[in-house]
């Protein structure tokens, strides 16, 4: 009986129902367009590459025929403008690159992750959004200003500290690349910390950790994946960096000996000599092999990042 | 029909031999809002007391002023004694000694992003414990106490986020009992595992409860029938009722509410 009565408005509403809504053609061609159009945005991120890849190689690939590669890669001798016997060996090119960017990621991975771990897990609300605000305008800096700074301020303050002839050295490019960098660093890192479940905290602090350990034995382990890519962005910054590294590192031609030794970047090569080549003169394309080389560098750094990240995930 | 005497039970008050815990006018509020309202209760050496009432009726906060992890919580306020051996937890300095004394097992399992092994190494290594062959020992015999030895002998080695639910559960057991607690909270442990699992780990309590003392909060009400020697019904930050057990889920029960909350007429 109660059943009954119970059923009587539904079956009523059941017939009273409205017309079920229809898409018309044109919606259903717009759906399709839509997809179209969205399938497009992602591939064009593939085909960017491959073009600017293709019109680098394009530029550079003539000069292979004529290079000896060895020589190319292992002498020191850059003089792309002798009349007589132009030599292109990037070797000194490489190593300053690769002296720089390994100098700056030593002062800034301490201190872009140190930040990062500071602002997720110790500082109040206040101080957090103060610090982010200054990083952020860390980051927003142009790099122009930044080589700048190195070459009227810490030009003099290195010379002076060390006790130094030249404040236009290693030292100096990466004391600038690292400031660059850390910004990148801290605000990825502490996404990869905020990340971090706070069931993990709660867990750790029950089981009687100090904070340290905490931190430590837990939210970094946690964090790798994340922090991993906070630290590779940083370098991909650092090496692809070009304006503050032509002003800061003196721009010679150099195997650095030590810290406090002028040197030269492959990337502010080619921005300091691609303006004054012909175009299609050997040197032109040498200068395009080297951006190849750089292309092939931060690919290498990203799938090795990426496999780093996949074994981590195995495991 | 007879009408049996009620049994006398002790009243709680600190005159009792040396409780385990004792807690006296506990109030806790998170801002304005008081969810604990004063209340008093002692928990005497290898019993176990289970804690029963509905969702919001202050049961967890009560575990977190224990182990004193209600100081994460910036809003939270707590007045009130609560002693651990004779000692004010909220005088305590050396904060780490105390949340190693307790074990915390919550109720949605935490696997941390570690190995089986290191899951249950990890508090002994916090605490300093470094030479493999005692760690060993130590992992081995806490997964046998958890139930779960059986299950993973062969994969230590395997991130212990990748086992099942009720498999993680046992795995938070296990680092629970890892440095060798004195008391044992267990927060609604069963709610992520089958009741066969659910039943082997009661078993292992009843065990356990002859090396240390064990808070029960359960929602199961049969759960702290079947354990607990006492049972405490606690309803929005107040004690409705205390008493051992068999008087708590029988028509003995002073309060009227005790008895329809344990035969399931409300909550």
């Amino acid at each position: 009986m109660a059943n009954a009565v119970r059923e009587t408005p539904d079956t009523v509403a059941s017939t009273r129902r409205t017309p079920r809504p229809r898409r018309g053609n044109l919606g259903i061609l717009g759906e399709r367009v839509i997809e179209v159009l969205i399938h497009l945005c992602g591939i064009s991120a593939m085909i960017f590459v491959f073009a600017i890849f293709f019109f680098v190689f394009r530029e550079g690939a003539p000069i292979l025929r004529k290079l000896d590669l060895g020589r190319f890669f292992f002498t020191q001798t850059w003089y792309p403008t002798s009349l007589n016997t132009p030599r292109y060996g990037v070797g000194a090119l490489i190593i300053g690159t690769f002296s720089v960017t390994v100098l700056a990621m030593l002062i800034a991975v301490p201190f872009g992750i140190g930040a990062a771990v500071f602002l997720s897990e110790f500082c109040g609300k206040k101080m957090k959004e103060t610090l982010k605000i200054t990083i952020e305008l860390l980051a927003a800096i142009p790099s122009v200003v930044w080589g700048f700074i190195g070459l009227t301020v810490l030009n003099g303050v290195i010379q002076k500290v060390f006790n130094v002839q030249v404040g236009l050295n290693v030292l100096n490019a990466a004391i600038l690349l690292a400031l660059m960098s850390v910004p990148i660093m801290v605000s990825i890192g502490e996404d990869a910390l905020k990340a971090v479940p706070d069931s993990y905290r709660e867990a750790g602090i029950a089981l009687g950790c100090t904070k340290w350990q905490l931190i430590w034995r837990l939210l970094l382990p946690a964090a790798k994946n994340g922090l991993l890519a906070a630290v590779l962005l940083g370098v991909g910054r650092a090496v692809g960096e070009t304006m503050a590294v032509l002003m800061a590192t003196g721009h010679s031609v150099n195997i650095p000996h030590s810290i406090f030794d002028s040197v030269r970047t492959l990337t502010a090569t080619i921005a300091a000599e691609l303006g004054e080549t012909a175009e299609g003169s050997d040197h032109y394309r040498v200068l395009f092999l080297i951006g190849i080389l750089l292309f092939t560098m931060t690919f290498l750094v990203n799938l090795l990042a990426d496999f780093a990240v996949k074994g981590i995930r195995k495991k | 029909m007879t009408i049996l005497p009620p049994e006398p039970v002790r009243p709680p008050s600190s005159e009792s031999a040396s409780p385990k815990i004792l807690i006296e006018d506990l109030r806790l509020s998170y801002g304005p809002k008081e969810v604990i309202h004063g209340i008093s209760f002692y928990i005497e050496p290898n019993e176990i007391l289970g804690i029963i009432g509905p969702a919001q009726s202050g049961k967890t906060s009560l575990l977190r002023c224990i182990n004193r992890t209600i100081d994460f919580t910036a809003s939270a306020k707590v007045s009130g004694i609560i002693k651990v051996d004779g000692m004010d937890v909220r005088q305590m300095r050396n904060v780490y000694e105390l949340r190693r004394k307790i074990g915390m097992v919550a109720p949605l399992p935490v696997g941390l992003p570690l190995s089986i092994y290191e899951n249950v190494a990890f508090a002994p290594r916090t605490s300093g414990m470094r030479k493999k062959s005692d760690l060993d020992g130590l992992v081995e015999k806490c997964l046998r106490q958890a139930a779960l030895w059986d299950e993973v002998k062969d994969r230590l080695d395997s991130l212990g986020t990748k086992l099942s639910g009720g498999q993680q559960q046992r795995l938070t057991i296990a680092r629970a009992l890892s440095h060798q607690p004195e008391i044992l909270c267990l927060d609604e442990f069963s709610i992520a595992i089958d009741p066969v699992t659910t039943m082997r780990i009661e078993e292992v309590l009843r065990e356990l409860k002859q090396d240390m003392t064990i808070i029960l909060v359960t929602n199961l009400v049969q759960q702290a029938r079947r354990l607990a020697a006492r049972t405490l019904f606690l309803w929005n930050g107040e004690i409705i009722e205390l008493d051992t057990t068999e008087v708590m889920f029988s028509d003995k029960a002073k309060d009227k509410r005790t008895n329809d909350y344990v035969n399931g007429i409300f909550g």
